[in-house]
């Protein structure tokens, strides 16, 4: 039998789940509305007048070939990120684990690139890779190779990749190493006993035992790309060049903020919206599936 | 200790609200930082200690871009200041938005400031103004392309440093020689959209886009696809690819290139004056803008770039008194003369011109009139007035994306300008659906 706590009456569960509800409906259910009831006009910057269009701004949208390349680049963008920043990171977690001297140290450094915002971990990086005065691009330089991210896509997606990447290392770091503390030694030992070396015993014990925290993980992550790399690829390149680093949130920006036009980024941001919702079900549907509690 | 903090504290509580009863306050916000700031701190103050009745309260609202956000959304909130600062290419979002904004000449002809349109000089003032000739913003800071020479890096190149680069051919063979003699970086650009596209249509008196530039009616379309400019590009984009021409950023990044003596030519804003007389550590040159013999023997004006003063609805008369005060004093002779001879934007009045010229201050700085001289040589045409698009901002922000495939190679000058005039077409007929 399961073991259940009720409460008598409604009050006090109301009570206690106000808060979430109220910061809930206060911070995303009212803005999210508000977008999706904007999404339908096309106003002028003031708010003088609107235009009931329809869903006019989602076909505009759609039938726009840049914006739907901007999927790709987001795709791309946010699938990069999320490998380069988890696997470095339980890279780091396993080897950290394993050392037994200066652990603390060792940890304490891994999770200062943490602290650093992406706004400025871009002009951190953009400084290291400046065509003119990189010390990163100086030294490819010498070795005959010419960086310009200013012109190529490649580099230029590359960087802010890294430079989202960089910060996220630390965050992902740091759950992995929790994890890998609560793996119980005992289950190790057995599988080391029977011979297994290091990474067979990693692979087939540990990485198992890991998986709700990289599927969590998994999920942040895949948001985070989505939504807070907007810093890092203002301050690096801006969505250039061309529209190569032009992931959806940043279009959602420029468009609202740099070309006034609220209706289109408004439509935008319920697209978004919808994504990364899809996304999430996606992967609460299937990849939980194969994750073991 | 406490009770004499506590006894100035009250003191002053009694006192301020007598003194903000006197004066009546103006809020200005602008988009400048560092030295600029510093300079529009010290007119204000100038204004603010010239007369006791009004009280001008100046604040820094980031970018261009920011402070024209912040003025929206402030708008939107009811909390707009009087005089906002929009740079130019926000003109036409700002001219649309009736009822959002007070027109000059009406804040002007209220408040009785003195105030005489034909004064400031046609080619700013053209930007600015409605075809039936009323000035709806006040120009405030204008400059033009100009091409900056660093003197030194032609002589280590071998190449005659006076030689003669009135036009892009002769820039073409300079660029040659630079080349041969060793110069990794014979050109740089900043604003690549403004100079390379919007100037040189003006300048070569091609439009940029119909409807006389946009002037004429919202219905505009773009033009830059036309011969000329493809023509122009054209040669650009060789110049890339031969490694004649670097391409450093969509902003004002080849600066730094320039200042840092590593480039032997930089076509930029004239008021880039400020930061390379400070930086530049060798012998610089101003020269007039090129242009293409093979377009036309002798080259219109060129356009300006930089921003006015906006002043918005929705505040009491007694305030817009204060407004024309200020902006009257804004335009005076000896302000506009003192920020024209510390910056190297233009002159808005023909008076501050010749006063600076009078003062001599033309003869020790030489290279500093080229910019006024190439503005007002001649009488501005329907192609050289100005440009009123809307979403520029953004439009400008394609052309850049489309200029990039061109200096990669990626496309060629007509593909990329035939797209270019696509996307910005689409985003224009957005804007006049919005402003119907």
């Amino acid at each position: 039998m399961e073991k259940r706590v009720t409460f008598r009456g409604w009050l006090l569960p109301l009570v206690l789940i106000a808060p979430q509800v109220i910061i809930s409906a206060v911070f995303f259910f009212y803005p999210a509305g508000q977008a999706v009831w904007q999404s339908l006009f096309i106003p002028d910057p003031f708010g003088l007048s609107s235009q009931f269009v329809g869903f006019g701004n989602f076909e505009f949208l759609l039938s726009d070939k840049y914006y739907r390349a901007s999927f790709v680049t987001t795709a791309i963008f946010s699938t990069l990120v999320t490998l380069c920043s988890m696997i470095p990171a339980l890279f780091l977690a396993v080897i950290a684990d394993r050392l037994i001297k200066g652990s603390g140290v060792y940890r304490t450094l891994l999770i200062w690139p943490y602290a650093v915002a992406p706004a400025v971990a871009g002009v951190l990086w953009l400084f290291m890779f400046n065509t003119r005065v990189g010390v990163v691009s100086w030294y490819l330089g010498q070795f005959g190779y010419d960086w310009n991210h200013v012109l190529n896509d490649a580099e230029a997606m590359g960087l802010v990749v890294v430079a989202s990447a960089w910060g996220r290392i630390s965050y992902n770091f740091l759950f992995f190493f929790a994890a890998l503390q609560s793996v119980p030694r005992s289950v190790i030992e057995a599988a080391a006993i029977d011979g297994a070396h290091f990474w067979r015993r990693f692979f087939t014990i540990v990485l198992p035992l890991l998986s709700p925290t990289a599927f969590f993980l998994l999920v942040v992550n895949v948001v985070y790309a989505f939504f807070e790399t907007f810093g890092v690829i203002h301050t690096i390149t801006g969505g250039g060049p061309q529209q190569a680093t032009t992931i959806l949130v940043y279009k959602v920006f420029s468009d609202g903020f740099v070309g006034q036009d609220l209706g289109s980024s408004s439509a935008q941001s319920v697209i978004l919206l919808i994504v990364v919702g899809l996304l999430t079900v996606v992967q609460f549907k299937y990849v939980e599936k194969r994750v073991h509690y | 200790m406490k009770n004499n903090l506590l006894g100035a504290f009250a003191l002053t509580t009694v006192l301020s609200p007598v003194a903000a009863m006197a004066q009546t306050e103006v809020q200005f916000w602008h988009a400048f930082t560092g030295r600029l700031g510093e300079l529009v701190k010290a007119q204000v103050e100038e204004f603010n200690a010239s007369q006791d009745e009004f009280v001008v309260v100046e604040s820094h609202k980031g970018n261009y871009s920011e402070t024209l956000n912040a003025g929206i959304a402030a708008f939107r909130a009811g909390e707009q200041p009087h005089i906002l600062m929009v740079f130019e290419v926000g003109t036409a979002t700002m001219m649309s938005a009736k009822g959002a904004i007070k027109p000059v000449y009406e804040v002007m002809a209220e408040s009785g400031a003195s105030f005489d349109p034909d004064a400031y000089i046609g080619a700013v003032k053209g930007y600015y103004t409605t075809t039936d000739g009323d000035m709806l913003s006040l120009p405030f800071n204008s400059s033009t392309p100009v091409l900056w020479v660093n003197r030194d890096a032609f002589e280590a190149a071998g190449v005659d440093p006076d030689t003669d680069l009135s036009t892009w051919e002769k820039v073409g063979d300079a660029l040659e020689q630079l080349k041969a003699g060793g110069e990794d970086c014979p050109l740089v650009t900043a604003w690549q959209s403004w100079v390379h596209l919007e100037n040189m249509s003006a300048y070569h008196n091609v439009p940029f886009a119909s409807k006389d530039n946009g002037f004429a009616g919202l219905d505009t379309e773009l033009m830059l696809n036309g011969p000329a400019q493809v023509a122009h590009l054209t040669a650009m984009g060789d110049w890339a690819k031969d490694g004649k021409f670097i391409y450093t950023g969509r902003r004002n990044e080849g600066g730094a290139n320039f200042r840092s003596g590593e480039c032997a030519l930089f076509t930029e804003s004239s008021a880039g004056y400020a930061g390379i007389k400070a930086e530049a550590e060798f012998d610089f040159d101003v020269r007039p803008l090129p242009y293409w013999e093979a377009i036309t023997s002798e080259p219109q004006n060129t356009i300006i770039g930089g921003a006015s003063l906006w002043v918005m609805e929705g505040h009491d008369p007694e305030e817009y008194k204060g407004v024309g005060e200020f902006l009257s004093f804004l335009s005076s002779s000896d302000v506009q003369a003192a920020w024209h001879q510390n910056t190297g934007y233009l002159p808005i009045t023909a008076e501050a011109g010749e006063a600076t010229r009078a003062a001599g201050f033309y003869e020790e700085n030489p290279g500093t009139d080229i910019a006024v001289i190439q503005m007002t040589a001649k009488e501005p045409t329907a192609n050289s007035k100005g440009l009123r698009l809307g979403s520029f901002d953004q439009i400008r922000g394609i052309i850049d994306e489309e200029l990039e495939a061109v200096w990669s190679g990626e496309k060629t000058a007509q593909e990329a300008m035939d797209s270019a005039k696509e996307r910005g077409d689409a985003l224009l007929r957005r804007f006049e659906s919005a402003n119907q």
